[in-house]
């Protein structure tokens, strides 16, 4: 099987280095290097079988990095026994995305416990010139955390002590592979919640999502990791480690190196530690649940809802009436309220019932007497709440049951979030089965996601650019939270200038000469 | 028939909080803990305002028995189409012993002075499991009990009730006035929506005390302990066959 994969990745590295060739549908000049011509394309990697066809999503060719002897499989061994694992079944979960979208062809995962190991590995790997993938929960969602070729992956799976936590600053110190829900259960049992939360929570690790700069549910209230994350102890590409565990709030000694790792998806560094401040728990949560008829309406709750909530207000999230549609038929959730156009989920979060309901209570008169709200319902009990919410976290696992979904994560300014949802139906017709619209419009974050029933180069090339394009008409920015990966990386340009890049690059280059460090990913190809 | 269903409403800790012991054992800790309606209560609730949108009873009216907060649980029934609420206080040291025979004599009261047609409860509430007060409480009116109901259906003046027994489903037909318990699934109670919410403030709640409806509410019973479940201890990973074998000869499992 191995043997078959290395004899298609020569043949893809020949056809790599064939860059211009004739294309079926019409070549478009676009902001991306010339030499890409869009038209037909495929999702799959290494196929051999399309012909001369290439797309800025699909894998380049392999790059010429070693591949791993038996000598390389005693190093491991030797420093992790046990936890080197090259059984083709166990390997195959780590090989595949969540979104069963993208497929490596890795014969080793390693599962070390300490920084230490994390180190001797990656020293091990430099030197030896092998490419590393490093996987945290694989639940990314642009095909960034498994490997394309034969990459070694290195999971964090197993590095996920609590180091500390202090209860008088809410400052928490961890292992890079502690999952997210758990670490939220650790804190809320001391009072305190983690500043992050999204709907992977139970699978996601926080290394990966520090390494992703992830979003998420309460971004609104608590801010991004780029403020909460005190430190980090990343190990780089030569196997160094670099500590900048700091658990100061505050610390203006030099450059603040650790906001380099802090979204660069394991491609400067594999982050093995984090120090991170939390909020405390607030004693007063609500759920609100709001259904609007236009999108100018829920824009105008939204302003009001910022005026007469303010402090207390710790999510504003929406989706549209296709969301629910799907939410009912694929998952047999039933609409709590009526059927509306839009839908709303507020949360508000503050430290006293009474006053959080008082001023609940004056939104929703207001709301409900000036009719910019049609239905709604609200959850003060954590049973009722999750419920809710889950309207809105479960749409992701609504639109797997839907088909082949095309996921499209985009920031926007607020006011024109929903017109790239009817532009986008309309420009495709007939030939999508879904076009729904969801997110954290409070951030200005739309998740446009389309579904058909199989993968379809036709529909594919009927989405992209156009919505690159769209999104650039406006200095939007083509992945908002998800981050680059393997698919979206060559269309970096469309939200960054080319200075920008090549300053990347430069920085890149530095960190990882070899560029063993998941490779293929994040940045575009071909940039020296 | 004068068409008023009571349905009786009890405020207990939210099912999702993680249940403390109280570090003297004699009790659970309640202060500044989620508290929500019982979830079979919700369902009585469900069914009870199911009845009135059929046009088969006029009026339903929501009771709880319990300290000043009892009246949010209240207001989440009117919230769910609920006419008025009663607020029977009772609070303090009464209120810790406050047990299904003191409840079911208040309902059993009050069900007598506004001439219910029916009185629908939960079949048990989630913070003592007791599954008493429903059956009390029609042993003191002296009227018929439909326990456990999966299905009801007002037939004249009589009531159909499918009762969701150990081995299946039994189907009875009683005279009413009745007593119902509502067992899991009975329905599936609604969203309070806004607008209800909103009406639900305008309601009237009406307040009173034990003793106004001649009911004493001392307890017979007095709580000795309260311990959590002893803790599950870890379990044992081995290696190979030969590791587990000798580890379940090493504990006398074998």
């Amino acid at each position: 099987m191995a043997r078959l994969f290395r004899s298609t990745q020569q043949f893809g590295n020949v056809l790599g280095r064939c860059r211009t060739h004739a294309c079926a549908a019409t070549p478009r000049r676009s902001p991306v290097e010339h030499w890409w011509l869009f038209g037909l394309c495929s999702h799959k990697l290494h196929t051999v079988a399309d012909g001369p066809k290439s797309c800025p999503a699909a894998a380049p060719g392999r790059l010429p990095f070693s591949t791993v002897t038996p000598d390389d499989l005693d190093f491991f061994r030797k420093i992790l026994p046990g936890r080197t694992i090259t059984d083709p079944d166990l390997l195959q979960s780590s090989n595949v995305d969540w979104l069963k979208t993208v497929k490596g062809s890795s014969e080793v995962l390693l599962r070390p416990r300490t920084t230490e190991d994390v180190s001797q590995i990656l020293r091990y790997c430099n030197r030896r010139n092998l490419a590393v993938n490093p996987q945290g929960g694989n639940t990314g969602l642009v095909g960034g955390s498994v490997p394309v070729y034969d990459e070694i992956i290195v999971s964090t799976a197993l590095m996920n002590n609590i180091l500390s936590f202090d209860s008088v600053s809410g400052i928490l110190t961890c292992q890079a592979g502690c999952v997210l829900e758990n670490l939220t259960l650790y804190l809320e049992e001391r009072d305190y919640i983690m500043p992050l939360d999204l709907g992977a929570k139970g699978s996601c690790q926080i290394g990966g999502n520090v390494s992703t700069n992830a979003g998420g549910l309460r971004l609104l209230r608590y801010g991004s990791l780029h403020g909460t994350v005190l430190g980090l102890e990343v190990v780089l590409a030569d196997g160094r480690v670099l500590d900048c565990l700091s658990t100061l709030r505050k610390d203006n000694t030099g450059y603040d190196l650790k906001q380099l790792f802090i979204g660069s998806e394991g491609t400067l560094g594999v982050i093995t530690a984090v120090s991170i401040l939390c909020p405390r728990k607030p004693k007063s949560v609500n759920v609100v649940f709001l259904g609007c008829e236009t999108f100018e309406q829920l824009l105008q709750t939204f302003q009001l809802c910022r005026g007469m909530l303010g402090e207390i207000l710790s999510a504003f999230e929406f989706l549209d009436s296709e969301c629910m549609r799907l939410l009912n038929t694929h998952l047999k959730l039933p609409n709590p309220i009526s059927d509306c156009h839009f839908y709303i989920v507020i949360e508000t979060s503050g430290s006293d019932p009474r006053h959080d309901g008082e001023k609940l209570h004056n939104f929703l008169e207001e709301a409900m007497t000036s009719s910019l709200v049609n239905d709604g319902t609200v959850a003060t009990e954590e049973s009722k709440a999750k419920t809710l919410w889950s309207m809105r976290e479960r749409v992701t696992e609504a639109l797997t049951h839907d088909g082949y979904t095309y996921k499209y994560d985009i920031s926007l300014p607020v006011d024109r979030i929903y017109q790239l949802v009817t532009d986008m139906r309309e420009h495709l017709g007939d030939k999508a089965k879904s076009v729904v619209g969801y997110g954290h419009v409070g951030d200005g974050n739309l998740h446009l996601n389309i579904t058909s029933p199989t993968k379809d180069p036709e529909v594919l090339a009927a989405i992209e650019p156009f919505v690159y394009e769209w999104t650039a008409s406006c200095q939007g920015s083509i992945s908002a939270e998800h981050g680059l990966g393997l698919k979206k990386r060559n269309y970096i340009y469309y939200s960054k200038p080319r200075q920008a890049v090549a300053l990347m690059s430069d920085i890149k280059a530095m960190l990882d000469p070899k560029g063993i460090l998941n490779p293929y990913k994040t940045l575009p190809d071909n940039l020296k | 028939m004068s068409g008023r269903v009571l349905v009786g409403v009890k405020r207990v800790i939210d099912y999702a909080v993680k249940i403390r012991v109280k570090p003297d054992n004699s009790g659970v800790v309640t202060d500044g803990v989620k508290h929500s309606m019982n979830p079979f209560c919700e369902i009585a609730v469900e069914e009870a305002v199911k009845l009135k949108e059929k046009k088969l009873i006029k009026e339903v009216v929501a009771v709880s028995c319990g300290p000043q907060q009892s009246q949010e649980t209240i207001r989440t029934a009117l919230a769910m189409g609920a006419d008025r609420g009663i607020h029977v206080e009772v609070s303090g040291k009464d209120y810790e012993a406050l047990g299904p025979l003191q409840v079911s004599k208040i309902l059993a009261a009050l069900a007598k002075k506004e001439e219910a047609q029916l009185v629908i409860l939960g079949k048990q509430a989630i913070d003592d499991d007791c599954n008493q007060t429903g059956q009390m409480t029609a042993a003191l009116l002296d009227w018929p009990q439909g326990t456990f109901a999966s299905e009801v259906s007002l037939e004249g003046d009589k009531v159909k009730v499918v009762r969701e027994i150990d081995g299946g489903l039994e189907t009875i037909k009683i005279n009413t006035p009745a007593v119902l318990t509502a067992d899991l699934r009975l329905n599936t109670p609604r969203y309070a929506t806004l607008p209800n919410i909103m009406k639900a403030k305008k309601k009237k709640v009406v307040n009173m005390k034990p003793a106004d409806l001649g009911v004493d509410v001392a307890t017979r019973l007095e709580v000795l302990r309260v311990d959590e479940p002893p803790q599950r201890q870890a379990g044992v990973k081995v290696e190979t066959v030969e590791d587990l074998v000798g580890k379940l000869k090493e504990t006398g499992r074998i």
